[in-house]
Order: C-alpha cells, then sequence, then structure tokens
C-alpha cells in the first residue's frame, strides 16, 4: 500500500484523479438515493403552494437573515413536541427552495407558528419586540411598515420556482402580482380569486392592519402566518415513534 | 506588481479587465431595477480603474529576466496583509454581532446594521476573507518551495488573488444589502458563485501547472492537502450553489433542490467546508510550517498518508450529523454519525503527528511565540475534532443541537486552531518575504499568543455553559410533567454568557489588531538592534539560510 502511494505521489494527474475520486463516494451514496427512494418525502394530497405574497414574506425572512436564529424543522425529540407542535416532516418543506430548517435556536422553532399568534401580535411583536416581550434579543424590524414589498415582478419569481419543480400553474404566474396585492386586501375584487386558486384554508387578510398599499410587514406576516398550515399531514398519526 | 508582468501580460490584463468592465456595466444597466445594478457598477468601477493602471503601465520596460531565476512571491505578500485585513474586519464583526445577542439595541434601526445581515459578514469575512487569503498567500510560497519550480506565469496568481478578494467584496456588500441565499457559508447569490468558480478554475491550473514542473520527484504533502482543498472546494460549491435566477437582471435565484434534499446537500458541503476550507487547506499550512519553524522533519510519512486519506474519504460523509432527529431519513443520520466518530482516527493522526514532529524541540515551544502559535494550533485542532465526533452522536446531538454548545465548538475550531496556525505561519513568513531578521516587536507576538489563548479559552468556555444549560432548560419537565422552562426563561439564562462571549471575542480581536500592526511596522521599518541582539532563538539561523 505504502509502494503504491510512493509511486500515486509522483504523479500529479494521477493524485488529482484519485482524490476526485475518493471525495465523491460519500455525498453520492448520501445524496444521490435521497432523490430516487419513494418513501423519502411522504405523498400527501392537501399540499398546497404557499401564494405569491407568501414567497415575497420568505424571501424578506431571507434577506434578513431569519434563519440563522430561528428553525423550522422540530425534531423527533418528546420536549420538541410538547413545546413546539407535531415534529416536521419532509413534505412539508418539499417546497421550499431552498429549504429553511436553520442550525440554531437563538430564537424558538418558527415550523407551526401559522395562526399561533393574532397579526396585530406578529406586526408589534416585528417593529419592536421588545415592546411585548422585554426579554427578547430580536432585531427591531421598524422598516417592514415603512416599505413597500415589491411584488409587480412575483410572476417571474413564480416562474422560476416552477422551473425547479413547484407545481404553479400559467394562472398563477400571470396574476402573481394582482394576487399579491389582493390577499393583504380583503375587500378589493380580485380576493375571491386568490382563494380559488390557492385553497380555502389561504389566509386574507390586511395583515399589517392597514388595507392598501402592500407593505414588507404585510408580506413577512402572511408567510409567518402560513407556516406549518401547508398540509394537515404532521396532525395525522404517525407510524413512526417519538424518541 | 504592474511592472512585474511581460508585456504580453499587460495586453493579456487589459483584456480580461476590459471584458470585466464591460460586464459590470452590462449587470449595473440590466438590472438598474433591482439590487444587482449596485454591484454591477461596483465591479465596473473597480474593473474600469484596474484597466486603466494597467493601461497607464502598458508601455513600461519588461521585468528583467533575472526573475526566473527567483521565486515569485509579490502575491504571496499582497495576499498576507488582504489575510490580516480581512481578519481584523471579520472579527470585528463577530464582536458586533456577539455584541448584540447582549446589547440589541446596537443596529442604530438601520437595516444594514441588524444582526442576521451582519452575521454572515462575520462569517464569510473570517472564513472566506481571513481564512480564503491565508490560504492562497501561503498555498503559493508553500507550491514554489516544495517543489523548486517558480510559478508559471506572473499573471494568474493576480487574477486568482485579486478575483478572489472581488468575490469576498461583492459577498460582504451583498449581505448588508439583503442579498443572500441562505445557505450558511454559501450565502452569495449566483453571478459571484459563477465568478467563483472562474477563479477558482485558474487557482487550481496555477497548481497543476506548477506541480508539472516541479523539480522534486515527490509531491510534498503540504500539496496533497492543498490540492484536496482546491478541487473538492470546487465540488462542493458547484453542487451547492446549482440555482435558477428569476432572470439574468435579477440578484435573486431559487435552489434547485428544496426541502429533504436541499438540506443534506447543504449540510454535506457545510461540514466538508469545515473539512476541505478549515481543515485541509490549514493541514497543509501547518505540514510546511511547523516542521519548518521547529527544524525538525515530519514524524511519520505514513502517518501522513493514512490520515490524508482518511480526511479525504471519510469527511464527505460528515455531513449528515447535522439533521439529527429531522425529517431526513434514518439511515442517512446513522451513515453520517458512524463515519464522524471513525473520523477521528485520521484527525488525531494528523495532530499527533504534528505534536510528535516537536519531539526535540519543546524547548523552541517554550521560547518562540511563534512556534507556539503553531502547536496550540494542533492541540485545539486535536481538541475539537474529538469534540465534534462527540457531537455527531446521536443522542448528545439530541442536547447540542441548536445550541450555543455547536457556536462554542465552531470557535475551538476557527479561533483555537485556523486563526492560530494562520497567524503562526505568518509570522514566521513575513521575515522571510521581506528579508527581515524577525518580525518587528517579539513581544506584540507574544502579547498577541496570550491574547488569542486566552480569548479563545474564554469565547469556548462561555459557549460551553451557555450550549448545556439551554439544552438541558429546553428538555426539562417538572413534577406535574410539563415543560419546566419557557422559551424566555432559556434566553435569559444566556445573557450573562453572552457578555463573556463577546468579552472572548474581544480579546482575540485586539491580538488581531497587533498582528496587523506588528507585521506593519515588520515591513516599512529595520528591525531594531537591541532586540535582535537578546534574541536566543536558533530558529532565526534557519530563516536566513531560507
Amino acid at each position: 500500500m505504502f509502494k503504491f502511494h510512493y509511486n500515486l505521489e509522483r504523479n500529479a494527474i494521477g493524485f488529482v484523479v484519485a482524490i476526485v475520486i475518493v471525495a465523491s463516494i460519500g455525498g453520492f451514496i448520501e445524496i444521490a438515493p435521497l432523490f430516487t427512494i419513494n418513501q423519502t418525502v411522504e405523498k400527501v394530497a392537501d399540499m398546497r403552494v404557499q401564494t405569491p405574497l407568501e414567497i415575497a414574506g420568505r424571501n424578506i425572512y431571507i434577506r434578513e437573515g431569519c434563519y440563522a436564529c430561528h428553525s423550522q424543522m422540530i425534531r423527533t425529540l418528546r420536549d420538541e413536541v410538547d413545546r413546539y407542535g407535531p415534529y416536521s416532516l419532509a413534505v412539508e418543506s418539499q417546497y421550499d427552495h431552498p429549504m429553511l430548517w436553520g442550525s440554531k435556536r437563538t430564537g424558538p422553532d418558527l415550523a407551526r407558528l401559522g395562526n399561533k399568534y393574532s397579526d396585530a401580535w406578529q406586526t408589534a411583536h416585528l417593529n419592536n419586540p421588545r415592546d411585548l416581550v422585554p426579554e427578547s434579543v430580536m432585531p427591531a424590524y421598524r422598516w417592514l411598515l415603512r416599505d413597500k414589498a415589491k411584488i409587480d415582478d412575483l410572476g417571474e419569481h413564480l416562474a422560476a420556482l416552477r422551473t425547479v419543480g413547484v407545481p404553479y400553474t400559467d394562472e398563477m404566474i400571470a396574476n402573481a402580482a394582482i394576487d399579491a396585492y389582493a390577499q393583504a386586501n380583503p375587500d378589493s375584487p380580485e380576493a375571491a380569486n386568490v382563494t380559488a386558486r390557492y385553497g380555502e384554508a389561504t389566509n386574507i387578510r390586511a395583515f399589517d392592519g392597514e388595507p392598501g398599499a402592500v407593505t414588507e410587514m404585510d408580506a413577512l406576516v402572511a408567510y409567518l402566518q402560513s407556516l406549518g398550515t401547508l398540509t394537515d399531514a404532521a396532525f395525522q398519526p404517525q407510524v413512526a415513534e417519538v424518541e | 506588481m504592474i511592472s512585474e508582468l511581460t508585456r504580453d501580460e499587460r495586453r493579456l490584463a487589459v483584456v480580461f479587465l476590459g471584458l470585466l468592465t464591460a460586464v459590470g456595466l452590462a449587470m449595473a444597466i440590466g438590472g438598474r431595477d433591482d439590487l444587482m445594478g449596485v454591484h454591477g457598477w461596483l465591479v465596473a468601477l473597480l474593473a474600469g480603474t484596474g484597466t486603466f493602471l494597467v493601461l497607464r503601465g502598458l508601455d513600461g520596460p519588461e521585468p528583467p529576466a533575472s526573475r526566473l531565476t527567483e521565486y515569485y512571491d509579490t502575491p504571496t505578500k499582497v495576499g498576507i496583509i488582504l489575510t490580516l485585513i480581512w481578519g481584523v474586519i471579520g472579527m470585528f464583526m463577530g464582536l458586533w454581532v456577539a455584541a448584540l445577542l447582549a446589547w440589541p439595541e446596537l443596529t442604530f434601526d438601520a437595516a444594514w446594521a441588524s444582526f442576521g445581515r451582519l452575521r454572515p459578514v462575520h462569517t464569510s469575512g473570517v472564513i472566506f476573507g481571513f481564512g480564503g487569503n491565508a490560504l492562497i498567500a501561503t498555498s503559493l510560497h508553500v507550491l514554489q518551495r516544495t517543489t523548486r519550480a517558480r510559478l508559471p506565469d506572473q499573471l494568474s496568481p493576480w487574477f486568482v488573488l485579486i478575483g478572489y478578494n472581488l468575490f469576498c467584496l461583492v459577498a460582504a456588500s451583498g449581505y448588508l444589502m439583503g442579498m443572500t441565499q441562505s445557505k450558511e457559508y454559501a450565502e452569495p447569490e449566483w453571478y459571484a458563485d459563477i465568478w467563483l468558480v472562474v477563479v477558482w478554475v485558474v487557482y487550481f491550473s496555477i497548481y497543476i501547472r506548477t506541480l508539472m514542473r516541479r523539480k522534486e520527484p515527490h509531491i510534498y504533502v503540504a500539496n496533497w492537502y492543498f490540492m484536496a482543498f482546491i478541487l473538492v472546494v470546487a465540488l462542493l460549491h458547484i453542487v451547492n450553489n446549482l440555482a435558477v435566477p428569476v432572470s439574468l437582471t435579477h440578484a435573486k435565484s431559487y435552489s434547485l433542490f428544496s426541502g429533504v434534499q436541499d438540506a443534506m446537500t447543504q449540510w454535506w458541503y457545510g461540514h466538508n467546508a469545515v473539512a476541505f476550507f478549515l481543515t485541509a487547506g490549514f493541514l497543509g499550512m501547518m505540514y510546511y510550517y511547523l516542521p519548518k519553524r521547529a527544524g525538525r522533519p515530519i514524524f511519520s510519512y505514513r502517518l501522513s498518508i493514512i490520515s490524508f486519506w482518511g480526511i479525504t474519504f471519510m469527511y464527505m460523509w460528515a455531513g449528515s450529523h447535522h439533521l439529527h432527529f429531522t425529517a431526513l431519513p434514518h439511515w442517512v443520520q446513522t451513515l453520517g454519525m458512524a463515519f464522524s466518530v471513525v473520523l477521528l482516527v485520521p484527525s488525531w493522526a494528523s495532530a499527533g503527528n504534528a505534536l510528535l514532529t516537536l519531539n526535540g524541540a519543546w524547548h523552541k515551544v517554550r521560547d518562540d511565540a511563534v512556534l507556539r502559535f503553531m502547536a496550540m494550533a494542533a492541540f485545539f485542532y486535536g481538541l475539537s475534532t474529538f469534540e465534534g465526533s462527540f457531537m455527531a452522536i446521536r443522542a448528545v446531538n439530541s442536547l447540542s443541537h441548536y445550541t450555543d454548545w455547536t457556536i462554542g465548538h465552531v470557535h475551538a475550531g476557527a479561533l483555537g486552531w485556523v486563526a492560530m496556525i494562520t497567524y503562526g505561519s505568518i509570522y514566521a513568513l513575513v521575515p522571510w518575504m521581506w528579508k527581515k531578521p524577525g518580525m518587528y516587536s517579539k513581544r506584540l507576538v507574544e502579547a498577541h499568543f496570550w491574547l488569542a489563548l486566552s480569548g479563545t479559552v474564554v469565547y469556548v468556555f462561555a459557549m460551553w455553559n451557555s450550549g448545556v444549560i439551554q439544552g438541558l432548560m429546553w428538555r426539562t419537565y417538572d413534577q406535574s410533567g410539563d415543560l419546566a422552562y419557557s422559551f424566555v426563561d432559556s434566553l435569559v439564562a444566556m445573557h450573562p454568557y453572552y457578555i463573556a462571549r463577546a468579552v472572548g471575542g474581544g480579546l482575540f480581536l485586539l491580538g488581531a489588531v497587533l498582528a496587523l500592526v506588528n507585521v506593519y511596522l515588520t515591513i516599512t521599518r529595520p528591525a531594531p538592534a537591541a532586540e535582535e541582539e537578546g534574541s536566543d532563538l536558533p530558529a532565526l539561523a534557519v530563516e536566513a539560510g531560507e
């Protein structure tokens, strides 16, 4: 073996090829089957896609680096299920490009945040967390109420998401900007179309408390209120045990 | 710099820079309604300035032919200075985000200064700015010395060094404006990722072309590690950053993978960024500068072979230990855990090989702070790889994951191993590069060592404490079977440790500033005679003869 290596380390190209082969094996064996083994992601019928406004909110969540302090992945541990709710299933992030499972909980997990607090609470909390939770160390995101959300190009965003595998229809893509406005304006004539396209469970509200212009707060709160509500699969009886 | 290029190289540089300016302008105009436009102007401005500077020196005299009888070290010199500057920037950002967790109002109500935007500036600043420049600078030096061949040309090392720093600049400025893919340690958006691939291909070509022209029959072990670093980082970077941009004029892109597959790909990348950026590359550094400074040969050649291939093979399986108890299939978690535990063998083989190399030179470790930096780095490497294998065990991970323990572990590696081996190597390298008898001040090096060590220890102990307390509070039940603590209870308990962590980081930052000052003074001033006379370091003889 050492004799073989004695010769290998005299050959630059051979060494390069050896490194590439040896280093590729692990990733290939662990990642490739995740695309081919059917049980990896549960099959559920009621999984809905996120609305254009929720996607805009998700992009704000990413922009502000929320994932650095908040996970969206409840582990199969008793205390986590007791604290946050049913553990996360693979299907719940099936359409998440990229996933936002996170790696650190400086703040609590958000996988089941949807509908846990009111829109008014979320808006006030994002505006200055210490107004509601004096001990909080979360930044105050005051600009979310001030800044208008960019919604005019959401159709292009949905089209890109369709390219990577999210089942948006042509109709959803064509109406993305109108739907985003309508979801934050329940009295607008187009609001009913959002429900028709994205399902009865879709929240249609003036999320920041003010109908009219769509603020970044509208988008982010719409996204946060959708977390954990895209499918009921996690609330069904599970075969797997909590460890 | 420009006068060292041949005329043909200057012309080639003008073509490259002109093309880059055009790309920058195209981004600026196409992306005028998007944040990409800002990056377009930044690229166009920098590349345009570069074009102007090269054009101005275009007709200068050819560099003397005698250059070919010497190694080409100017890129290494510039790389060292960039390393030290990025180190101070990255560590200052670290101190800032650490302080934000203790005093959240330090953001001035500005979006760019909120925790979520500053944090990637810290992580990328130290990993890619500080670590990456250190690797480029030292690898080009080690490559030439261990092959006894000069770099193949003068232009490509500059392309790599400047191109790489452009990547770092685009990345860091993007985070402040809110441009991120959200994939940890792979945050830059698609066009920055593509640019890094171009830079990396040239970096690899420098390596392979120099190796092909080597005068030594064997490729030295340091170069195995540098090659593994270059090759595997390319593989990881390309696969993990596969994404579809919203359009060619949007900075935003959507990852090709989703959910569980994306998580596995991300942590296959994330863990091996640690393995091949922060471990393999710096082991390459250690395998050259530590024996050189100690004046001792590597303890065991066979141990080097076993540890190199062990690390190259096994690390790539270990990423799934970041996803224990998640929706990732159980079999992948178990594979990741098993390989993470076995990984201790090659890791300790490397650490042991380094420490045993110091046998017969321990008196130098006592007297020479530069060698002590390297010895301490090897010790921390051993410590943090043990801790990493331990934390990858599923039962331990159930407690440690999502807590500050992980942060403590990372910093034992980043401060104790990566930064210490880097500063040790730089302190050894600077006098060689600038042809000085030694560093300007040995006492400053000594002070830096103790600041770095005490900073690391304070930091790591603070995070161990906070992490374990956090983990235990989250899982404690009271007698009636309810969770005993709310999340906010655990947050309040962290406050003293967050202050202690900021203090530890502050000590480390102070040391980094001393290093920058000391290197600056070494370069610009003649060494004070008195201090050099008082020196009893035999290593200086080695330096002078180098």
